[in-house]
């Protein structure tokens, strides 16, 4: 679509949308962008943007990522930054899949040892790790112990071994924020997610095997840094959130803020999905500690994955996953709300980052990288379509402005309808395979609808957060085998 | 067979999937929703059965909100007991400031062998939620979130 009038080019990369673009504005909205890119932004993104920017507490800007594109509340690449003293925090600005993040394993197997073993490999990851709509986990929890996973995180997972000791570090936050209460979670929250931990779920979530080859390293010591150090090694990535329990206590939440939010605080919004509360206020509170046991859900989720992958590997080469150098290279989360210390007008202050559809991208030096990476900057995993593959970007000290944060994905250009009119989905397995990638689905139709034509070319859209300074590239990463949700 | 009187919509909502929905009275308009809500992950309603029957009782201040919460519960029973689940019956009336809904659905257990299952709902957003009185009845404008 066109840009709308009123939006200023500041750099190559960054566009404004001034506080006069709406009424109650009460910062600008900033855009990170090459021109192609901020020509296939849709009518959503400055219409969300702007409600963004009309949020209380808001420093700086409204911020959209390079992938961004139409949300609900926030848009889907969107981040904000609030004065936790100030400002609100809203479910609108973090998504219903709270903690939806990705995860990238590697091992230290070549395409060649893995290419005659993919089918088996695909077929067995398709079988121990659930997906699909409503589908549950193999793991049997009570509710209680589940309100210990959601308070614990990879912690309960390394206590019951599902995780080895580095997976932790290499987690965002050691895979357990702070503040999680599980007392502030409701039953039908805990009734949805209790029997879901390892499972997939749908939509866009999948798990790929991918090739990192020679021509796709873009920084050499940064990606033997981050574990890539044969030609053609192999890699899994994959992506997926909270599940059921997420949701719910995003709904809840959701439901509770639009009793209060005008009525108590006497706050009001352009767009009910951005509902939301004072962060100090009790409300605001409960909300935080009940969506970061979600946080927690979602990286015990994921450890448990992992530690599925690393069965189906073990059993398929009849090696121990140590042998298979299967080491866990990071976990990010791109569905948060969370509490980090940046510079704001010159001064270091706690800030309450929302980010939706957006990484957490730290540069070179910063407190809370593990050791191995404080040189390099974090690890950033960005999922690209399945067709067309992902990358593993890092971190830079220039993505203090937009406060180191990145895009996620590579966002979508089409509706869900219009590439399933488009694509059919075993017509498009059968097309893949030829190009050599094997692909396992739950829904031939879900399968359709995740077709690359829907999404931006990932390659403009990792080039435009390096133009910008918010990352680097690594490693390209292309797929060979995909199980979809 | 029940009508189909519910469209997607293409424009709006790229990774998300937007619905209208509509009825004659406000009880047909919240069956439509649910129908179009329970479409997005079963291809065809038809082959749900009729094993398990449920009563649904809600009520809102707001209408548009006991459309919300109605349709919530539909995904949330698809978690919490895996059930895909269709309206039976449904009434709506006013209770001084309240709306009061009582609702029967039936349906049965997920099964991917025969259910034709495409994509799960997560949850039902409030972007441009809409429910309102038309001349020819009652519509609403749905996004859920995938």
């Amino acid at each position: 679509m066109p840009i709308p009038e009123g939006v200023k080019r500041i750099s190559d990369t960054v566009w404004e949308i001034p506080v006069s673009y709406k009424e109650g504005m009460r910062v600008p909205g900033r855009i990170y962008a090459t021109d192609k890119l901020m020509k296939e932004m849709d009518a959503g993104v400055f219409e969300q943007l702007s409600n963004v920017a009309c949020l209380p507490g808001i420093l700086k800007y409204a911020y959209c990522m390079p992938d961004g594109h139409w949300g609900y509340g926030f848009p889907i690449g969107g981040m904000a930054a609030m004065d936790p003293e100030t400002g609100v925090i809203s479910p609108g600005g973090i998504g219903f899949d709270i903690n939806c993040g990705m995860r990238l394993v590697l091992t230290n197997l070549t395409l060649e040892e893995v290419q005659p073993h993919l089918r088996e490999l695909v077929d067995a990851l398709f079988r121990r790790v659930p997906a699909g709509v409503g589908s549950t986990g193999v793991i049997k929890l009570s509710r209680e112990e589940f309100k210990t996973v959601a308070e614990e995180g990879s912690r309960w997972c390394l206590r019951e071994g599902y995780a080895w000791p580095e997976d932790l570090q290499n987690t965002e936050e050691g895979g357990c924020f702070k503040g999680a209460d599980a007392s502030k979670i409701s039953r039908k929250a805990i009734e949805r997610g209790f029997n879901q931990i390892g499972t997939l779920g749908s939509g866009n979530h999948y798990c790929e095997l991918q090739v990192a080859k020679p021509e796709n390293i873009f920084d050499e010591a940064t990606a033997r840094a981050f574990g890539f150090t044969i030609p053609n090694q192999v890699a899994i990535m994959f992506h997926c959130g909270s599940r059921g329990f997420g949701h719910q206590v995003a709904t809840d939440y959701l439901e509770l803020f639009l009793s209060v939010m005008d009525r108590k605080y006497g706050i009001k919004v352009n767009d009910r999905e951005l509902s939301c509360a004072p962060f100090r206020s009790p409300e605001g509170r409960d909300y935080f500690a009940a969506m970061t046991c979600a946080i927690n859900m979602a990286f015990a989720n994921r450890q448990v994955i992992l530690h599925r992958i690393r069965e189906v590997f073990s059993d398929v080469f009849r090696k121990d996953p140590r042998e298979l150098g299967m080491h866990m290279v990071y976990d990010v989360a791109h569905n948060t709300a969370k509490l980090e210390k940046h510079e704001v007008d010159g001064k270091k202050r706690e800030v309450l980052i929302h980010r939706k559809g957006a990484t957490r991208a730290f540069g070179p030096g910063m407190d809370d990288l593990p050791d191995q990476y404080r040189k390099t900057g974090q690890p950033v995993i960005i999922g690209g379509s399945m067709e067309t593959g992902s990358y593993l970007l890092a971190g830079l000290k220039s993505g203090a402005e937009a406060f180191y944060t990145t895009a996620h994905g590579s966002g979508r250009t089409m509706s869900r309808h219009q590439a399933k009119k488009m694509v059919r989905g075993q017509t498009l397995q059968k097309e893949m395979e030829g190009r050599g990638i094997y692909v396992r689905t739950a829904s031939w139709s879900g399968l359709a609808e995740e077709a690359g034509i829907a999404y931006k070319n990932i390659d403009d859209v990792v080039e435009a957060t390096e133009l910008a300074g918010l990352s680097k590239r690594v490693v390209r990463l292309l797929p060979l085998g995909n199980i979809k949700g | 067979m029940r009508k189909v009187a519910y469209r997607y919509r293409d424009d709006i909502a790229l990774a998300d999937v937007a619905f209208e929905a509509w009825g004659t009275s406000v009880e047909e308009v919240f069956i439509s929703a649910a129908d179009a809500t329970m479409n997005v992950m079963v291809e065809d309603l038809g082959t749900i059965g009729r094993s398990e029957e449920l009563t649904i009782e809600l009520e809102h201040d707001q209408l548009d909100l006991l459309l919300f919460s109605f349709l919530n519960e539909l995904i949330f029973l698809k978690d919490a007991r895996q059930l895909l689940l269709r309206v039976k019956s449904l009434s709506i009336r006013r209770a001084g400031e309240k709306s009061i809904l009582k609702g029967v659905v039936y349906g049965e257990g997920i099964d991917p062998q025969k259910h034709p299952l495409r994509v799960d709902v997560k949850a039902v957003t409030l972007h441009r939620f809409n429910l309102r009185q038309t001349d020819a009845g009652w519509e609403a404008s749905v996004i859920l979130d995938i």
